[in-house]
């Protein structure tokens, strides 16, 4: 009987992978199930579980909080979100990091002083360079 | 002469200090092979999002998303990551040279820049010396997560499909090996098709998309930034480790040749006031016996 290869993966990391006889996926139009040489297809997921029945029978539950799912004849692969997403959900993150920034910065004028930098950087190099140097030689 | 007795409470603390620096340096030895194995682990999404990215654009060679096209470039934006913490040699300020040329470079093209900072080190920098910082992240700890990094991220995407920037890079410390990390400038927008890899997609067969490629397009390009700045903050991290580890070492070094010279200040001073009470003993018997 044919199997499909499932990965799930994550940019954090490798979640799932081994082979199945049927998986089944939250995508955004609807549950979809996906049995081996299925037409490759490409959707977006939404927050709900995986389901995947490997060649054992036995089942295995992965709860995913979004994602993409790419299916290819022997292959599906869940490219899974580490965290919940959502239109407002991250212009939530964007606002609070902004805000993060403002606290951060407050009374700082918006152009960098580079020449200031610059010479910082220099002196702070060449301290290190120094003391390097000064270990060498003892 | 000092007396003896400073000198051995100097060499007790120059002691302290040099457990703390050696239990420091093994801290961030152990730590580099774990930031090591999360670097890995990102590579097999960053290269299925990239595969994903291909052939979204070949399906629709006539659509182009607004973040695969080149513009003028009036306004760039920059992300850039440091380490939360210090401690770790010239890391931070390679880093932040590179950044400054940069930053340089569009100067004298008359170019404004916009920041996103990650890392508290960055903050500080540029806090001092000032900036038109957008976004900030800090305190990612020992394991950092996309999470953390979406908010100072989406600022600058948002930026970009605003047409406030025309350019967004990522700069941070790229992990050569444990001896050695360099300072790594990377575009991020527009993503070029160099990038996607998109000659080797000459297949014959397509996806179905549900929904349209164009919609799900830009959900993909907005994890794939994602996970490129997460790759940057991860590897600063193992960066951060290493350069921590071999600071540390070096401190731990220096401390041990502190204390082998306050160990032989310490001698001559013991030498030297037991030469005196003998000289005062035999003088004194000299007197009485004279």
């Amino acid at each position: 009987m044919p199997t499909i290869q499932v990965d799930i993966v994550s940019a954090e990391g490798e979640i799932y992978s081994g082979n199945a006889n049927m998986v089944f996926a939250p995508a955004r139009m609807g549950e979809v199930g996906i049995a081996p040489r299925h037409a490759p297809l490409l959707t977006a997921l939404k927050p709900g579980e995986v389901r995947i029945e490997d060649t054992d029978g036995k089942e295995h539950f992965f709860y995913i909080t979004g994602g993409m799912l790419e299916i290819q004849p022997h292959l599906v692969t869940i490219l899974a979100d580490t965290a919940l997403r959502g239109e407002q959900l991250d212009e939530a993150a964007a606002l609070q990091a902004q805000q993060d920034a403002e606290e951060a910065l407050k009374g700082v004028s918006g152009e960098t002083d580079l020449a200031r930098a610059q010479l910082e950087l220099a002196e702070a190099r060449a301290r290190y360079q120094a003391a390097q140097k000064l270990k060498g030689k003892r | 002469m000092a007396n003896e007795k400073e000198i051995r409470t100097k060499i007790r603390s120059v002691k302290n200090m040099q457990k703390i620096t050696k239990a420091m340096e093994m801290v961030a030895a152990s730590k580099i092979r774990k930031a090591q194995d999360q670097m890995e682990a990102s590579r097999p999404y960053a290269e299925r999002i990239r595969r994903v990215i291909g052939h979204l654009g070949n399906a629709n060679p006539d659509y182009k998303h607004p973040w695969l096209v080149e513009r003028e470039v009036k306004r760039v934006g920059y992300i850039i990551i440091s380490t939360d913490r210090g401690l770790c040699g010239g890391l931070n300020v390679n880093m932040f040279k590179t950044a400054i040329g940069e930053l340089q470079k569009w100067k004298s093209q008359n170019v404004e820049v916009d920041l996103s900072l990650v890392g508290a080190k960055a903050v500080q920098f540029f806090r001092r010396l000032g900036g038109n910082v957008v976004g900030t992240a800090t305190h990612l700890g020992d394991k950092p997560h996309v999470n953390d990094l979406i908010g100072a991220i989406k600022l600058m995407l948002d930026s970009y499909s605003e047409g406030r920037i025309d350019r967004l890079f990522l700069v941070h410390n790229e992990f050569v090996s444990t001896m050695s990390q360099k300072p790594e400038v990377k575009s991020l927008l527009p993503v070029s098709a160099i990038d996607l890899g998109e000659e080797t997609l000459q297949d014959h067969w397509d996806y179905i998309y549900e929904p349209e490629a164009t919609e799900l397009l830009d959900d993909v390009l907005m994890r794939y930034i994602e996970s490129q700045v997460y790759r940057g903050a991860v590897e600063n991290f193992a960066c951060e480790m290493a350069a921590k580890m071999v600071a540390m070492k070096s401190a731990t070094d220096n401390a041990g040749d502190i204390i082998e010279e306050l160990q032989l200040i310490y001698n001559k001073a013991r030498q030297a006031s037991i030469t005196q009470e003998i000289s005062e003993i035999v003088g004194g018997a000299a007197a009485v016996s004279g």
